[in-house]
């Protein structure tokens, strides 16, 4: 289950998260409506192209912009298995976490990877391999609290766990 | 060991003496916030994690200012999801369409925020509230769910950056202009996961509204949160709005920063952030031959009633260019209700502009005010991404309410100074 592969989705600098998922799409925050919408204002064709278990590889900060959680809930709900990028911006590196969509920082891998390249992920070491180059990379490991969130299957079990600690 | 204000208010919050940057803390949170785009989500996730009831309910703070007053009946639904949640659990901070606005700007005028406190919210400008000397960040829907539900939210410390302002401000310079100049010189991404602590003699001389706008943008270079150290003027302003009690913190004379920048008030002209990035600051002089389509007054950036007068000044007895929307939102009907008063609405509409009820609305492109294919805006609003204001291949062009308003009046991007 940790293994993921996919076809990369190669995207800049600076992806924001209105053009993840635009602000007129909002008033929704149901996940297929949210899907049927993702990236439509910086690639047209990423829908189209869109298959289960790709993998969306951007560069620095990406995810830059609103709070908004319905841009890591879209990308996940479109199939992308994993966003992979130089950094990413806070809130959204958050928001991926807590609602599962694995964010993998890794400079090297977001400068070498090409459109179309075949990914296998390795989730728990953080492994990257690129099978189209024969490279592989390492991603940057979690800090130990977030493992900890991660490991209880996210924020909302995480919170359950601690309500019924007390 | 020596502290920034950033890390004080941090420590007092999760039980430590001291905290350090890179350390994960449990912090207890004195208000958490979510409007009618992010607050349904994250009151589904409450329900998921099985929370029966807020940690406290006096503590949590609703606005619904984004899709309204409800543009169609999706946005309804959304914002009925609020109302009955904040029915439910006796929620007192709700804040509906004509009592409310927009949070940022309402949030401190009803003192809900004051100095040393600590402070998440579903929505990114929650960084605004830096500016009363606060520690206050945006996060996403499941971690307000998460605070509704145990009253904390999960933080790294962050590294701090300090920016030191010095040398009076030009004549039409506020904090729009610094801070679009500061995220030109430092980038869009120039203090990601960092707090940017602004100070100086500059930031000790402007006002509250300016200092609001300044801490409002902190996270479109990528900070965690912008921060002023209180003063007399943000002791005057709280006093203003509130009589309640309130710790107030200081960054000690020795507290480490990762990076000082430095910047020289009095070489900065009004400034313009060109399509696509806030970081795209230039002189408004440079920007030569951009005509727009409409122009924009508001926002949690620039909707104050400080703004609204900069405005007017410029808009009195002159006439909206032929080819030019302007759009002026007051952001909170506190706001709206004093620009009446002062005259200043008389203005706008005199001038040929369109006066709005409170609303996010245009700013990030969800109604009263969207663009057409190919059609630009210049706007006192915080983002100019691709297709924020409307359509992917529109372009807005970010100012302060001077610069907006002159340029609506040329019918293209120019200063007040070239008003006859």
């Amino acid at each position: 289950m940790s293994e993921l592969r996919g076809r990369a989705h190669v995207y800049g600098d600076n992806v924001d998260t209105d053009v993840i998922i635009p602000a007129r799409y909002l008033t929704s925050h149901d996940p297929a409506e949210l899907a049927a919408h993702c990236m439509e204002d910086i690639d047209s064709e990423f829908l189209t192209r869109v298959q289960p278990g790709d993998i969306i590889v951007g560069g620095e900060n990406f995810g830059c912009g609103s709070s908004r959680e319905h841009a890591p809930i879209a990308i996940k709900a479109s199939g992308v298995s994993a966003v992979i990028a130089s950094s990413f911006a806070r809130i959204f590196f958050r928001n991926a976490i807590n609602v599962g969509l694995p964010a993998l920082a890794c400079p090297e891998a977001a400068a070498t990877i090409q459109k179309g390249d075949e990914l296998s992920l390795d989730l728990a070491t953080g492994r990257i391999e690129n099978v189209t180059q024969g490279r592989t990379y390492q991603a940057e490991p979690f800090p130990e609290f977030l493992r900890e969130i991660v490991a209880a299957g996210g924020l909302v079990a995480y919170t359950q766990k601690r309500l019924a600690t007390g | 060991m020596a502290q920034t204000i950033t890390e004080k208010i941090l420590a007092a919050h999760s039980g430590h003496d001291e905290v350090h940057p890179g350390q994960f803390i449990m912090a207890r949170l004195d208000l958490m916030l979510g409007n009618d785009v992010t607050a349904p989500l994250a009151i589904e996730e409450f329900k998921r994690i099985g929370a029966r009831r807020l940690a406290d309910a006096a503590k949590v703070v609703l606005v619904a200012d984004h899709a309204t007053p409800n543009k169609d009946i999706k946005a309804a639904e959304q914002c009925r999801i609020m109302r009955t949640f904040s029915r439910e659990q006796g929620v007192e901070h709700f804040y509906d369409v004509g009592r409310g606005g927009i949070e940022h700007a309402l949030l401190p005028e009803e003192g809900l925020v004051a100095p040393g406190e600590c402070i998440i919210g579903a929505d990114s400008h929650t960084c605004t509230y830096g500016a009363v000397g606060a520690f206050a960040s945006g996060v996403g829907s499941t971690d307000l769910a998460a605070a509704m539900a145990t009253g904390e939210c999960w933080l790294r410390v962050p590294e701090s950056v300090k920016v030191v302002y010095r040398g009076e401000r030009k004549r039409w310079v506020g904090g729009k202009d610094l801070i679009l100049y500061t995220i030109g010189k430092i980038g869009v991404a120039g203090a990601r996961y960092q707090a940017l602590e602004f100070c100086g003699e500059t930031i000790e001389a402007l006002p509250m509204a300016g200092r609001l706008t300044m801490c409002n943008m902190a996270i479109e270079a990528g900070a965690k949160n912008g921060i002023i150290a209180p003063d007399a003027i943000t002791e005057a302003f709280m006093k203003s709005v509130t009589d309640r009690a309130y710790t107030p913190q200081q960054s000690d004379p020795d507290a480490e920063y990762v990076r000082t920048v430095e910047i020289d008030c009095a070489a900065i002209e009004p400034q313009v952030a060109l399509p696509h990035l806030p970081e795209n600051a230039r002189a408004v002089s440079a920007v030569k031959d951009v005509t727009i389509d409409q122009a924009v007054i508001g926002s949690c950036t620039n909707g104050r009633i400080e703004d609204l007068r900069e405005a007017a000044e410029v808009l009195k007895g002159r006439q909206v260019a032929r080819d030019v929307r302007l759009i002026v939102i007051p952001a909170t009907p506190r706001v709206h209700l004093q620009a009446i008063k002062e005259g200043l609405a008389e203005i706008f509409i005199e001038a040929g502009g369109a006066l709005s009820t409170p609303t996010c609305g245009p700013c990030l492109g969800m109604h009263t005010g969207v663009l057409a294919k190919g059609e630009r805006a210049i706007a006192t609003t915080n983002r100019n991404f691709v297709g924020r204001m409307g359509h992917p291949e529109s372009e807005v062009y970010l100012a302060g309410p001077a610069v907006a308003a002159a340029s609506a009046v040329l019918g293209r991007i120019g200063s007040p100074e070239e008003l006859s």
